[in-house]
C-alpha cells in the first residue's frame, strides 16, 4: 500500500449522494418522482460561486473523475490526467463537480437502483434517458449546489454532447462549453456499432428481457461482447498495431479458435472485467442516449439554427486518429458555430490513440486545454 | 505595436466582424477585440500559435487554407478579412484574394516586396537568391513560395477588377518612411493594401 499519493492529484476523495424529490419530466414522456445523483467535487467554490466547472462523463464513465477513494486504489479517477492541481482543469482555481448521470450504474438512480414506488429494482422499466434529460438533472444539481452559472461545462465524447446541449438549453448558465472528441450527431456507422452491442446483450440467454436480477443471473457474455465491439471503436488501427501487432500468446499457431493473438486475449479480458462491473440495462440506455442525440433535428438538420440561443464560448478539440467521432464531425459542429456567429476555438490534436486520446495527456492537448482553462479562470476571477 | 498593425487597426471600425487568415499568436485580433470591440476568428495552423490564441481569448480555428480552403465560411459574413504576411505562403494567392472578398466587404493584405532595392541588389550582385529581414529563409526551405512585387500585386488587382482603397508602405522595421512612400516598389519592404470589390 502506497503511503502517499501523487502531488498533482486531488488526493483522497469521497462521493456523496444527493436526493431530489421534485419530479423530473423526461423526453420520453415519463417522469421520475424522485431520484438520487452521486456526485464528487474537487477544489473550493469561491464566494461568488463563479469558479464552478461541471464535468460530464461518457458512455461508461461515472462521478469518480479524479483522485483516489483509498490508498489501495490501483488507479485514480477516469479523467485524472486533466483534473487536479496544476492540470488543465486546475483544482487550485476551480470548483469541479462530476456526477454519475441518471440511468447510470454507479449509485445514481438507474436500472440497477430501487424503484421507490415498487421497492424493487427498476431493471428494464427505468425510462430511456436522453442527453437533454441529463442536462436538466444537472441544472437541478447546480441549483442545489448554489451554482447559478458554470465557468465551464466540460466533456469528452458523450460528455461533449452534454456540454453542447447545456449551451442550447440553459444559455445563460454557462460561460464556456468545452467539447472534446465529440459529435453533433451519430452517423449511421456509429448507430450500427451501438446496435451490434445491444444485440449482443439482448440476445444473451441470461438477459431475460432485462430482468436478469430477478433470475439471479447476469448477461455477462452479451455485455462482454458489447464492450469488445465498443473497445475496438475507441482505438485506432495504429494504436492496436503498436500495442499488440500480430503478437501471439505462445510461439506457434495452435490451429484452433481459442485466443491465440494477444489482441484477442486483451479484448476478452477487457470485456470480462467490464461485464462484472457494469450494468447491462445501463449499457443499453447509454447507447440509446447516444443514438438519439441530435440537437439539429428539430431545425431541419440545420445545427447553426439550433445554436441560435447559445451565449457561451466554445472550445472544440478533436484527435487526428479518432474514427469513432472523427475530426470531420467536430468540424461540422465548429462550422455551424461559425455560421451562427458564436465564439469558438478549434484544434485538431495529432495523437495516435484514436477516440481514447481524449483521456491521454499529450503535450499539445494538455497545453491547449490548459491555456484555454487558464483564460477561463482569469475571466471568472479564479 | 508593430507599425503595420497600427495602420491596420485604424481601418477597423468598432464592432466589426473580422476574419484573420494566418492570425499567428493572435496579437492583432486581441488588440482589435480590446480596442475596437471587434469580433471574429483567426485561422492558424501552427500549434503553438493556436495555444497562445486560446490563452488570450482570441477565437482561433485550426484550418489550412491550402488544403481546406474557406468553403466553411459564408458569403459576406465578415466586414473585414485580413491576411498579414501570409499571402506569399499560400499556393494560390489569386484564389485566396477572391475568397477574401467573397467573405468580407473589404480585404487587408500585407506582404513583403520582392522588388525592394536590397533584394534586387543582392540578386544582381551575388547571383544568389536574396535574403533579408523580411525574407530570412533559404530558397529550399522557405515557406514563401509565391513572392511578388507591389507592381505584380497591383496588376493582379487590376486584372480582377479589384479596387485598391489605400496602400501604405513601410520599411523592414515597419516604419512608415517618406522614402518608401516616394519610391514604393524600390524602397518599400512591406506593403499594406486595403482592397474591395465595392466600387463607390
Amino acid at each position: 500500500m502506497p503511503d502517499s499519493l501523487p502531488t498533482d492529484s486531488v488526493g483522497l476523495v469521497s462521493p456523496q449522494t444527493i436526493h431530489f424529490d421534485t419530479p423530473i419530466e423526461l423526453a420520453c414522456g415519463q417522469s421520475l418522482d424522485s431520484y438520487d445523483l452521486v456526485v464528487e467535487t474537487y477544489g473550493t467554490l469561491n464566494a461568488e460561486a463563479s469558479n464552478a466547472v461541471l464535468i460530464c462523463h461518457a458512455l461508461s464513465g461515472h462521478h469518480h473523475a479524479a483522485g483516489y477513494h483509498s490508498y489501495d486504489d490501483k488507479k485514480p479517477g477516469w479523467w485524472d490526467s486533466c483534473i487536479g492541481p496544476g492540470k488543465p482543469i486546475d483544482t487550485n482555481r476551480f470548483f469541479v463537480v462530476c456526477l454519475n448521470n441518471l440511468g447510470g450504474c454507479h449509485g445514481s438512480s438507474g436500472p440497477s437502483s430501487i424503484n421507490p414506488s415498487t421497492g424493487k429494482l427498476y431493471g428494464p422499466d427505468f425510462p430511456v434517458i436522453t442527453v437533454a434529460d441529463w442536462v436538466k438533472s444537472q441544472a437541478r444539481l447546480a441549483d442545489r449546489l448554489g451554482i447559478q452559472q458554470w465557468a465551464a461545462v466540460v466533456g469528452g465524447s458523450l460528455g461533449g454532447m452534454q456540454a453542447l446541449q447545456w449551451s442550447l438549453d440553459y444559455p445563460d448558465r454557462l460561460r464556456h462549453a468545452v467539447i472534446v472528441a465529440s459529435t453533433p450527431r451519430l452517423t449511421a456507422q456509429n448507430i450500427a456499432f451501438n446496435e451490434v452491442a445491444r444485440q449482443a446483450i439482448t440476445s444473451d440467454t441470461d438477459f431475460h428481457d432485462g430482468r436478469y436480477d430477478e433470475e439471479s443471473t447476469l448477461p455477462r457474455r452479451g455485455l462482454m461482447l458489447a464492450r469488445m465491439v465498443g473497445h475496438i471503436t475507441y482505438l485506432s488501427d495504429a494504436a492496436m498495431g503498436e500495442k499488440f501487432g500480430r503478437e501471439l500468446r505462445e510461439e506457434a499457431f495452435k490451429f484452433g479458435y481459442d485466443a491465440e493473438f494477444q489482441v484477442e486475449s486483451y479484448l476478452r479480458y477487457q470485456g470480462e472485467r467490464f461485464s462484472e462491473s457494469f450494468d447491462a440495462n445501463t449499457y443499453l440506455l447509454m447507447t440509446r442516449a447516444l443514438d438519439y442525440f441530435d440537437p439539429a433535428y428539430e431545425f431541419g438538420g440545420d445545427l447553426s439554427k439550433a445554436l441560435a440561443p447559445a451565449q457561451c464560448e466554445y472550445l472544440v478539440l478533436s484527435f487526428s486518429t479518432d474514427w469513432r467521432f472523427s475530426p470531420a464531425r467536430s468540424e461540422e459542429m465548429v462550422n455551424a458555430m461559425i455560421s451562427a456567429r458564436k465564439k469558438v476555438s478549434y484544434a485538431e490534436i495529432d495523437a495516435p490513440w484514436g477516440h481514447d486520446a481524449f483521456l491521454i495527456p499529450t503535450p499539445r492537448y494538455t497545453n491547449a486545454f490548459t491555456a484555454y482553462m487558464d483564460r477561463v479562470a482569469r475571466e471568472v476571477g479564479a | 505595436m508593430r507599425a503595420d498593425l497600427e495602420i491596420i487597426q485604424q481601418w477597423v471600425e468598432p464592432g466589426h466582424h473580422v476574419l484573420d487568415l494566418g492570425c499567428g499568436d493572435g496579437t492583432l485580433l486581441h488588440y482589435l477585440q480590446q480596442e475596437r470591440n471587434a469580433t471574429g476568428f483567426g485561422l492558424e495552423i501552427n500549434p503553438d500559435h493556436i495555444t497562445t490564441c486560446m490563452g488570450k481569448g482570441v477565437s482561433v480555428i485550426e484550418q489550412n487554407l491550402d488544403t481546406q480552403g474557406l468553403d466553411n465560411f459564408g458569403d459576406g459574413m465578415f466586414d473585414i478579412v485580413l491576411m498579414t504576411q501570409a499571402l506569399q505562403a499560400v499556393r494560390r494567392p489569386d484564389k485566396v484574394i477572391d475568397e477574401m472578398l467573397r467573405l468580407g466587404r473589404e480585404g487587408i493584405v500585407t506582404f513583403p516586396n520582392f522588388a525592394h532595392w536590397r533584394l534586387r541588389w543582392g540578386l544582381a550582385l551575388s547571383g544568389r537568391m536574396p535574403e533579408s529581414d523580411a525574407l530570412p529563409y533559404k530558397w529550399y526551405n522557405t515557406p514563401n513560395i509565391r513572392l511578388c512585387t507591389f507592381k505584380d500585386f497591383e496588376a493582379l488587382c487590376r486584372q480582377k477588377g479589384i479596387k485598391i482603397k489605400s496602400r501604405r508602405v513601410v520599411d523592414g522595421q515597419h516604419q512608415n518612411s517618406w522614402l518608401a512612400r516616394a519610391w514604393p516598389n524600390l524602397l518599400g519592404e512591406i506593403a499594406i493594401y486595403r482592397i474591395t470589390r465595392e466600387h463607390t
